[in-house]
């Protein structure tokens, strides 16, 4: 559970210095600044950020779910399991998603079909990827429903999207996202919609059995401590930038980077009743105007003169890594030329 | 919560109030059948106190809002504000009375008319109001906005102009307008991103410090309840099943639901929990209210005795619907 930087695995998914802009009509907006993501073989890998941070547009971008020609890659590269995503055609990318790779999004209602029954919709999927007969494949689907602790699996197959409660919709879709054994699960906030209540028993389901078939998760969320219940290892993006990496314990317990201190010190969790919570002042800033060096330097309260002339880059140790000049990388003043 | 320590004169009393709505109708347009969305919620808000209500989805947290502010029927009860019935009210006493008390709704993209601007929006309580020039209006609006944080020059700009905090910023600045004394806030942060909620927080704590406002918040975060707000009263299908001073509460709570609403919030300092703690069902049809204790199904520690309806009792400075937590 602590080390999950267990490099000599192999890598499930290695993004690498993946940069994306979003062209428009104002100028392009730098959605994705060199953003590098590793997720070794059966780890919990957690993304935390606000909204607008490029969380899911990194992992859209690395299963080819972005609309295409409407964003440019100006660089870096994506592999999943050794392959590059960005290289392949539409239909090579359809052969990956859902044998190689599942996306778990946070709509249950948007991501389910209302007019089929969910037994045909789960037996498609498995048929679309393996071979194998339409009875077979309903006892798989009825296996796995199982396993995601929906009572009657048989009558549940035989039900439409609507009849079902939110959590349960949302555990169908987790279903589908494991029919096929994917060695990836992505999962895009897949709690948000629901009741702190449904949202535990979905985490332990997704946990329980990514853990029990080596399955690796990328797991998008906002919440801080959700996160924090969930993953093994965590990177912590703002505005389309990795600020901080490392695993999931030290980052909470001893956050480097100030906005990471900053996120955790908003929470009303560690802070006295009534007391003023520390807010982050400013706003997010405008991705097609980002200021320059640092993009946290304009809310930053311990920015100096270089946070505002250069970016700083991840630097630190395997265990925890963190982009401020202010940590680690401004530490040793003298290197600072030599890094640019 | 009524619990008697207090000297501060109650702004909100409600008692045994009951909202449904017809879910079905007879070919004489007669409802048939009924969804009980709340089933008899007392509860007291002190001037200058905070009252937390939370609960699932569904549990009717947010009809009992509104049906205390005026915009859900109620069936059976009785809502009174600084000691007047509002009920029996009518015409200029009602809406006098209902100027008393001002709701901030979740979104405040649909919550504010996006063709007016900011200065109309902020003052159009006062304006309903009446007796305001225009230019009286706008002054009344610029020192609103300034006292919520937002800038003067801002003030002609329409909704969309604005981010999601800052509009939340204008819905706040519009419910304080005609100076009430009670905000119902109805997940007043639960759109915005931490960074932001944190500003949002700390704007309605400073608000209540400097006017004297009392709250009722409607949440589902636990942590936010327990930092916010003085008391807590915990929702279950429309009725209160645990209630009291929220630090204790939250921190030790003796209703079951209470124990497993608590056990499933994510929290920095717990481990998720397992799935036997965790899975409770779903909750109950309201259309047909269950005979016996209404958490019963759900329980984990249902025993004997659970079979009746259980009623709210008073133990210590709080109060719990439940025969075996009481002892």
């Amino acid at each position: 559970m602590m080390t999950g930087l267990s490099l000599e695995r192999g890598h499930a998914l290695a993004i690498h210095n993946l940069s994306l802009e979003f062209p428009t009509f104002s100028g392009a907006i730098k959605a994705l600044d060199n953003v590098s993501i590793d997720v070794g073989k059966a780890e919990i890998v957690g993304i935390v950020g606000e909204s607008g941070c490029g969380k899911s547009v990194t992992t859209m971008a690395a299963t080819g779910l972005l609309p295409k020609g409407r964003y440019d890659i100006t660089s870096g590269s994506v592999s999943l399991f050794g392959r590059n995503t960005l290289a392949m055609d539409d239909g090579e990318l359809q052969d990956v998603r859902g044998k190689v790779v599942s996306t778990i999004f946070q709509e249950p209602m948007n991501a389910l079909n209302p007019t089929i029954r969910i037994g045909k919709q789960l037996t498609d999927v498995i048929m679309r990827h393996e071979e194998t007969s339409l009875p077979d494949a309903r006892r798989i689907a009825r296996d796995i429903l199982a396993d995601m602790l929906i009572g009657e699996p048989e009558r549940v197959m035989n039900l439409y999207p609507f009849e079902l409660s939110g959590g349960m919709r949302q555990r169908v879709l987790i279903a589908m996202a494991f029919s096929c054994k994917p060695g990836l699960i992505i999962a895009d906030e897949p709690t948000t919609a629901l009741d702190v209540t449904v949202q535990a028993v979905i985490l332990r389901l997704i946990q329980n059995r990514a853990r029990r078939t080596g399955t690796s998760v990328v797991f998008i969320s906002h919440n801080v401590a959700v996160v924090s219940q969930l993953c093994d290892r965590l990177y912590v993006m703002y505005a389309g930038r990795i600020v901080e990496h490392g695993a999931t314990r030290t980052v909470l317990e001893a956050p480097q980077h100030p906005y990471t201190q900053a996120l955790l010190r908003c929470l009303p969790e560690r802070v006295a009743p009534k007391q003023e919570l520390e807010a982050i002042p400013g706003a997010v800033p405008s991705l097609l105007h980002p200021p320059a060096g640092c993009y946290f330097q304009p809310r930053c309260k311990e920015a100096v003169d270089l946070c505002r002339s250069r970016s700083p880059r991840l630097a630190g140790a395997e265990g925890q890594q963190v982009a401020c000049w202010r940590r680690g990388v401004a530490s040793e003043t003298s290197g600072q030329e030599g890094r640019q | 919560m009524t619990k008697g320590v207090h000297t501060a004169r109650p702004i909100l009393e409600v008692s045994d109030l009951h909202v449904r709505f017809p879910a079905s109708r007879n070919w004489l347009g007669r409802p048939t059948s009924h969804v009980h969305a709340v089933n008899g919620v007392n509860l007291v808000v002190h001037a200058g106190r905070s009252l937390g209500i939370v609960g699932e989805s569904g549990c009717g947290k947010s009809t009992l809002a509104q049906a205390i502010i005026g915009l859900a029927p109620h069936a059976q009860g009785r809502v009174a504000i600084d000691g007047q019935d509002f009920q029996a009210a009518q015409g200029r006493e009602r809406r006098a009375l209902r100027q008393k008390m001002q709701i901030v709704f979740q979104d405040p993209q649909s919550s504010l008319d996006r063709r007016l601007p900011v200065w109309r929006l902020i003052s159009e309580p006062l304006h309903i109001r009446g007796g305001y020039s225009k230019a009286q209006l706008h002054a009344k609006a610029e020192q609103l906005a300034v006292s919520v944080g937002l800038r003067p020059e801002q003030l002609d700009r329409l909704p969309h102009e604005f981010s999601g905090g800052q509009r939340q910023r204008i819905a706040i600045a519009r419910a304080i307008s005609t100076d009430p004394d009670l905000l119902v806030l109805d997940e007043p942060t639960s759109a915005l991103d931490v960074s932001v909620q944190a500003q949002i927080i700390n704007l309605l704590l400073r608000l209540q410090r400097d006017r004297g406002l009392s709250y009722l918040m409607i949440s589902h975060d636990v942590a936010l309840v327990r930092h916010f707000c003085d008391d807590v009263a915990v929702m279950y299908l429309g009725q209160i099943v645990e209630a009291g001073p929220a630090g204790e509460v939250l921190r030790n709570p003796r209703h079951p639901y209470t124990q497993t609403l608590l056990a499933a919030a994510p929290s920095l300092e717990s481990p998720l929990p397992a799935i036997a703690e965790a899975r409770t069902g779903e909750l109950p049809n309201n259309r047909r209210l269950p005979a016996s204790c209404f958490y019963k199904e759900r329980c984990g520690q249902a025993a004997e005795g659970c079979e009746t309806p259980q009623v709210l009792r008073r133990a210590g400075a709080r109060q719990i619907r439940c025969h075996l937590a009481l002892g």
